[in-house]
C-alpha cells in the first residue's frame, strides 16, 4: 500500500453516512437564485470602469501604424492602450524553460508583432460598456502581413518530432512484431479543433490598492495565475492576489492567464481606478486556447484470435508556433492495452495559430476516438464481439511491469453489456432497421489518469460548532465546494450545513486547482489531513480540560460525531469546548504531499460507454438513440455529482463524434466557426436517454481511495457512437465529426 | 440538430472590420433616455445610453447580475429573461425598447423571499446544473416554456400544430434547446423539468 497520513480510516468508516451520499450541491441555492457572482459581476470594488479589446484582423504579421486618436476622442473614453503606451512586461514564456507554462509571462500589447489571428492591438477604457466598445471600433491600424502557415491540412508534410518528453515511447520491437502478425490493421483517423466554448466568457475586475492588486477573474488554478500575472507585469507575487469563486465553465480553457486579466489589470494602474474587461464571445475562439486538430495513424498486429502482439499509435497534431503543445493521443492507449511490442510517437505541425493548449481530457479524449475505433474495426475484421475482444486483450500489468493500483475495466464491459443489452447487437452491420432508419450499436473502453499534486489547506473550528474550510481551490462545477464540505464534515462528526467552504483567492493555503480530474483527490486530501489535525487538537484540549467530561481520557481514543468529541461513554459538545477553551476557535493546517513511491504502480480510472444510433439512410443524419457509461473511479464522494459529471463528459464525446469541429481559413489563420451558432456542442434536443453508472471500486491512489470523474467519461465515448453508426449502417467515417455529408457518402 | 439561429461571422467581416466586435462601431451617441421598467415587481427609473441592452440595464445599472452574458448574440439563452410574461434574450434588445414593460430576472422568478420556484428547487434535487453559469436562463426559459406549452403555442416538434401541445419528450427538449449548456447537464436539466411538468 502506498503510504499516506492519517484520515483513510475515518473516510472509510463514513460514521456519518456522508461519503458517497447524494448530497445536493452546497452552492446550490446560490447558483439556482442567481446569487452566485461570477469575476464580471463582483461589486465589492465599487463602479468600475469598463475595457473593451480590440484585435487584429491579420493572422501574422506586423502592426505597420495605430492611430488612436479617434478612439481617444470618442465620449466616455478615458484610455487607449496599444503596444506605444503600453508598460515593458517580461516577454512571453518568461522565466523559460522548466517553468509550469501555467506560470509564466503572457504579455499583452508588448510588441507590434501579430503571431496569430486577433492578437490584442488595442484596449480602450470608457465609463460605460457602450461607449467602451464604440471607442474600440475607431481604432485604425494597418498592418504588413508576413508568410504564414495557417491550415493544418495543407502543411502536415512540415510535421516535425515533438520536443515533449514523451514525444516518442518505445517497448520490445514493434516493427518485427507487427510484420509476423498473422492480422495486421493500419488505419488512419481524424479529429479537428475543438473549442472549450464555456459559457461564460473569460472576464476579470482588476483592483489596485497602492502596489497590491487583486485580479478577480475566472481562472481554474490560482496559484500559477498569480505567479503568471506577477512574472508578467514584473512584481512579486506576494503583491498579487487573484480571487475566481465562481467559474463558468473551464474545461482546460481557463487554465492560463489570458488578455483580459493583463489588460485590465495595466489599464486599472494607470487610471487609478477598478478596470472590468469581458471577452466578445467571437474572441474566445481566438484569446482563449483550443485543442489541436490530428492525424493518427494505429497499426494493430494480432493473432486470429484476436490477441494483440503488436501496437502502435502516432499523432500529428497542430501547435502554436510560439508555444508548443502536445496532445498527447496514445499515452492512454498504452495504458489500455500494454502489450509487449509498442511504439508510439508524436509530431507538430506548428502553424501560425492561436495557442493549443488542454481541452477536457487532452490526449484521451481524441486519443480514443482513434484507438478504439481501431478496435472495432479489429473485432469486425475478425469476426469477434467488439466487447470480448477487448476482454481479451486485458493486460495483466501495466506499462513497464508496474501493478495497477486498482482496475476494474473487464467488470465495466460486462456490467454494461448486461445493462445495455448488448447481447441484442446484430454484429452485421446495416441488419437492423426502423423505418427509413437503420439501428446499430457501438462501444468504447473509457481510460484517465489519477493523478495527485502538493496541496495544503486550512480548518478554524468556530465557538459556534461551525468549521470553515480555506483553500487556494477552485470549483469549476465539479462540485469542489461540496466535496470538501462532506469530508470536513465527515472527519469532524458535523452536518455539512456546519462546514463554511471557502475557496477561489489565493491567499488562502496553496492548491494546484481544477484539472487532469486531480482535483477532488488533491484539495480533499489536504483538507482531510487538516480536519484530522483539528481532531487531535480538539481532542487534546478536551482531555486536558480539567472539570470537563472528557479529562484524562486517551485522545488516541476519541470518537468524532453528531457535533461532539466521544471517549467511552463520555461526550463534550463541540461548542462547549471550544467557547470555553478557545473562544477564538481552533486553527489546524494540512498538507499532502505525493508519496516518493507514487508512481511504482500504474493509476487510471476505466470505464466503458455504450451507445445506440439511428441512421437516417435519406439524409445521413445521425441520432443519438440512448447511451449508457459504466464506470470504475475508486470511491465515490458524492454518487449526484459523479453522474453529473460522467454524464458531461458522455456528451462532449457524443459532440465530437457527430458534430464539433473547427477549422483554421487558410486565408486569415481565423477560425471559420466563431459563434456558438456556427461552432456545434450539443443541445437539449440532441442528447436523449443517457445513463451513468459507477461501479464499486477499492484504491489506494489518495487517503479517500478516490479516482477523478471529470475526464473520464468523454474517453471511449465518441468512438462508441462512431462505432454504433459503422454497425447500423456499415459506414466507417474516420473523419471526425461524422457529419451528414460524409455518412451520405458511404451510403452511396 | 439546432437550429442556426444567426449567421456567422464571416472572414471578410474579420478583415475589414474588428474581429469579435459584431456590434456598436460609429460614432459614440451621449444623449439619454428616461425608461422605467417594472423589474420582478418593483417599478425601477433608468437613464440609460439608448444603446446599453436590457441584458447590460439588468447586469451594469440594476446589480441583478443572475441574467447571464454567455454570447451577447442571441446564441446560447444564459440571459433569457421574462418580458411581460414571454421569454426573450435580453441580450438581443435594448433596454428602451421595454418602457413600461414588466420584467421577470431569475431573482425574481421565485413567489417570494427565501423561497424557491419548483423548478429551481428541482434543478438542485437533481443537480440539473455545474458551472451554474446557464442556469438562470434555463430556469427561467423553463418557466416560461411550461406557460407557452399551457397556452397552447405550438413547436417546431409537435406533431400536428392544430391540436392542443403535449409535452413529450422531443417537445421538452425542442422547446429548452434556445438554452445551452457547455456543462451538459442536459440530462438533468430535462429530469428536473419533468419533475415539475409531470410525465
Amino acid at each position: 500500500m502506498t503510504s499516506f497520513p492519517t484520515g483513510s480510516d475515518i473516510i472509510a468508516e463514513n460514521r456519518g453516512g456522508l461519503i458517497g451520499k447524494a448530497v445536493d450541491r452546497v452552492d446550490g441555492w446560490s447558483k439556482v437564485t442567481g446569487q452566485a457572482r461570477y469575476s464580471a459581476e463582483i461589486d465589492e470594488a465599487g463602479k468600475p470602469l469598463y475595457g473593451v479589446i480590440a484585435t487584429a484582423p491579420i493572422g501574422k504579421g506586423v502592426i505597420t501604424s495605430i492611430d488612436a486618436t479617434a478612439a481617444e476622442a470618442s465620449p466616455g473614453v478615458v484610455l487607449v492602450l496599444t503596444h506605444r503606451n503600453a508598460p515593458a512586461q517580461a516577454p512571453f514564456g518568461a522565466p523559460g524553460e522548466g517553468t509550469n507554462p501555467m506560470m509564466t509571462a503572457k504579455p499583452v500589447l508588448d510588441s507590434p508583432e501579430i503571431r496569430a489571428f486577433a492578437t490584442p492591438v488595442a484596449l480602450v477604457v470608457a465609463d460605460s460598456f457602450e461607449n467602451a466598445r464604440a471607442g474600440a471600433a475607431l481604432i485604425a491600424a494597418t498592418y504588413q502581413t508576413t508568410g504564414a502557415a495557417f491550415g493544418f491540412e495543407d502543411h502536415l508534410a512540415d510535421a516535425a518530432l515533438s520536443p515533449s518528453p514523451t514525444a516518442k515511447v518505445e517497448a520490445g520491437d514493434f516493427e518485427a512484431a507487427f510484420a509476423a502478425a498473422p492480422v495486421q490493421l493500419d488505419e488512419t483517423y481524424a479529429t479537428p479543433a475543438h473549442n472549450h466554448t464555456q459559457m461564460e466568457p473569460h472576464a476579470t475586475l482588476a483592483v489596485w490598492e497602492g502596489e497590491n492588486l487583486t485580479v478577480y477573474t475566472s481562472i481554474q488554478g490560482l496559484k500559477g495565475a498569480r505567479q503568471s500575472i506577477a512574472w508578467t507585469l514584473q512584481i512579486p507575487k506576494e503583491r498579487v492576489r487573484v480571487v475566481s469563486r465562481f467559474i463558468g465553465g473551464g474545461f482546460g480553457g481557463k487554465a492560463h492567464v489570458a488578455a483580459d486579466s493583463i489588460l485590465a489589470a495595466i489599464a486599472a494602474q494607470r487610471l487609478g481606478r477598478p478596470v472590468k474587461v469581458a471577452m466578445t464571445r467571437a474572441q474566445m475562439f481566438h484569446l482563449s486556447t483550443h485543442r489541436s486538430a490530428s492525424r493518427q495513424r494505429i497499426r494493430l498486429g494480432a493473432g486470429k484470435d484476436g490477441v494483440i502482439t503488436a501496437l502502435s499509435h502516432d499523432g500529428v497534431l497542430h501547435s502554436a508556433r510560439y508555444y508548443d503543445f502536445t496532445e498527447n493521443v496514445s499515452g492512454l492507449t498504452r495504458a489500455l492495452y500494454t502489450v509487449d511490442n509498442m511504439a508510439t510517437r508524436h509530431d507538430l505541425v506548428r502553424l501560425d495559430s492561436p495557442m493549443a493548449c488542454a481541452v477536457r481530457a487532452p490526449g484521451g479524449a481524441v486519443g480514443t476516438m482513434a484507438i478504439e475505433a481501431a478496435m472495432d474495426e479489429l473485432a469486425h475484421r475478425l469476426g469477434i464481439d467488439p466487447v470480448e475482444l477487448r476482454i481479451r486483450n486485458e493486460p495483466k500489468v501495466g506499462e513497464g511491469g508496474r501493478a495497477f493500483s486498482s482496475r476494474s475495466l473487464v467488470e465495466c464491459l460486462r456490467e454494461g453489456a448486461s445493462r445495455f443489452g448488448w447481447a441484442q447487437r446484430n454484429p452485421v452491420p446495416g441488419a437492423v432497421r426502423d423505418g427509413r432508419y437503420r439501428i446499430g450499436m457501438g462501444v468504447g473502453s473509457a481510460i484517465w489518469h489519477t493523478l495527485l499534486f502538493p496541496a495544503r489547506a486550512a480548518i478554524v473550528l468556530h465557538a459556534d460548532g461551525t468549521a470553515t474550510v480555506r483553500q487556494a481551490m477552485t470549483d469549476i462545477g465539479t462540485g469542489t465546494y461540496t466535496i470538501l464540505a462532506q469530508i470536513a464534515a465527515t472527519a469532524l462528526g458535523v452536518r455539512t450545513a456546519d462546514i463554511h467552504v471557502e475557496i477561489g483567492d489565493s491567499d488562502f493555503p496553496a492548491a494546484p486547482g481544477s484539472g487532469g480530474s486531480f482535483g477532488a483527490a488533491t484539495s480533499g486530501s489536504a483538507v482531510l489531513d487538516a480536519a484530522m489535525n483539528l481532531r487531535k487538537a480538539a481532542a487534546e484540549l478536551a482531555v486536558g480540560d480539567m472539570g470537563g467530561p472528557l479529562f484524562g481520557g486517551d485522545p488516541a481514543e476519541a470518537v468524532f460525531a453528531e457535533g461532539s468529541i466521544l471517549i467511552g461513554n463520555q461526550a463534550v459538545r463541540l461548542t462547549d469546548l471550544v467557547s470555553r477553551l478557545s473562544p477564538g476557535g481552533i486553527v489546524a493546517e494540512g498538507r499532502l504531499e505525493v508519496p516518493k513511491d507514487y508512481w511504482g504502480k500504474t493509476r487510471n480510472a476505466h470505464g466503458a460507454n455504450f451507445a445506440e444510433v439511428a441512421v437516417d439512410t435519406l439524409t445521413g443524419e445521425v441520432r443519438l438513440r440512448r447511451m449508457l457509461g459504466v464506470f470504475a473511479a475508486g470511491r465515490i464522494l458524492n454518487e449526484k455529482m459523479a453522474r453529473s459529471q460522467a454524464l458531461g463528459g458522455m456528451i462532449w464525446g457524443v459532440g465530437a463524434a457527430l458534430t464539433e469541429e473547427n477549422h483554421f481559413d487558410p486565408r486569415y489563420g481565423s477560425f471559420v466557426a466563431q459563434d456558438l451558432a456556427g461552432y456545434h456542442m450539443p443541445a437539449h434536443a440532441d442528447i436523449v436517454n443517457l445513463e451513468a453508472v459507477f461501479l464499486p471500486e477499492d484504491g489506494d491512489d489518495n487517503p479517500m481511495g478516490i479516482k477523478g470523474v471529470g475526464e473520464l467519461g468523454i474517453c471511449g465515448a465518441g468512438a462508441a457512437v462512431a462505432n454504433a453508426v459503422f454497425n447500423a449502417c456499415g459506414v466507417r467515417v474516420r473523419d471526425y465529426p461524422l457529419t451528414v455529408e460524409k455518412v451520405l457518402q458511404g451510403l452511396g | 440538430m439546432r437550429k442556426e439561429s444567426a449567421v456567422s461571422a464571416t472572414s471578410d467581416l474579420c478583415v475589414h472590420g474588428l474581429a469579435g466586435l459584431h456590434v456598436g462601431g460609429g460614432p459614440a451617441l451621449t444623449q439619454v433616455i428616461d425608461i422605467e421598467l417594472i423589474v420582478n415587481g418593483r417599478l425601477t427609473s433608468l437613464s440609460l445610453d439608448p444603446r446599453v441592452t436590457l441584458l447590460d440595464a439588468l447586469r451594469e445599472h440594476l446589480n441583478l447580475t443572475g441574467t447571464k452574458k454567455g454570447c451577447d448574440q442571441g446564441q446560447c439563452g444564459a440571459c433569457t429573461v421574462l418580458v411581460n410574461g414571454m421569454r426573450i434574450n435580453s441580450c438581443l434588445s435594448l433596454a428602451a425598447m421595454h418602457d413600461g414593460q414588466a420584467i421577470t430576472t431569475i431573482e425574481g422568478i421565485a413567489p417570494g423571499e427565501n423561497e424557491l420556484h419548483h423548478i429551481q428547487a428541482a434543478f438542485i434535487e437533481r443537480d440539473a446544473f455545474q458551472c451554474g453559469y446557464c442556469t438562470p436562463g434555463q430556469i427561467v426559459s423553463a418557466v416560461a416554456m411550461l406557460d407557452e406549452l399551457a397556452a397552447g403555442q405550438p413547436s417546431q416538434a409537435a406533431e400536428d400544430l392544430s391540436a392542443a401541445p403535449v409535452l413529450t419528450d422531443a417537445e421538452l427538449r425542442e422547446r429548452m434547446s434556445g438554452n445551452l449548456c457547455r456543462c451538459s447537464a442536459y440530462p438533468h436539466i430535462f429530469a428536473a423539468i419533468r419533475d415539475v411538468a409531470g410525465a
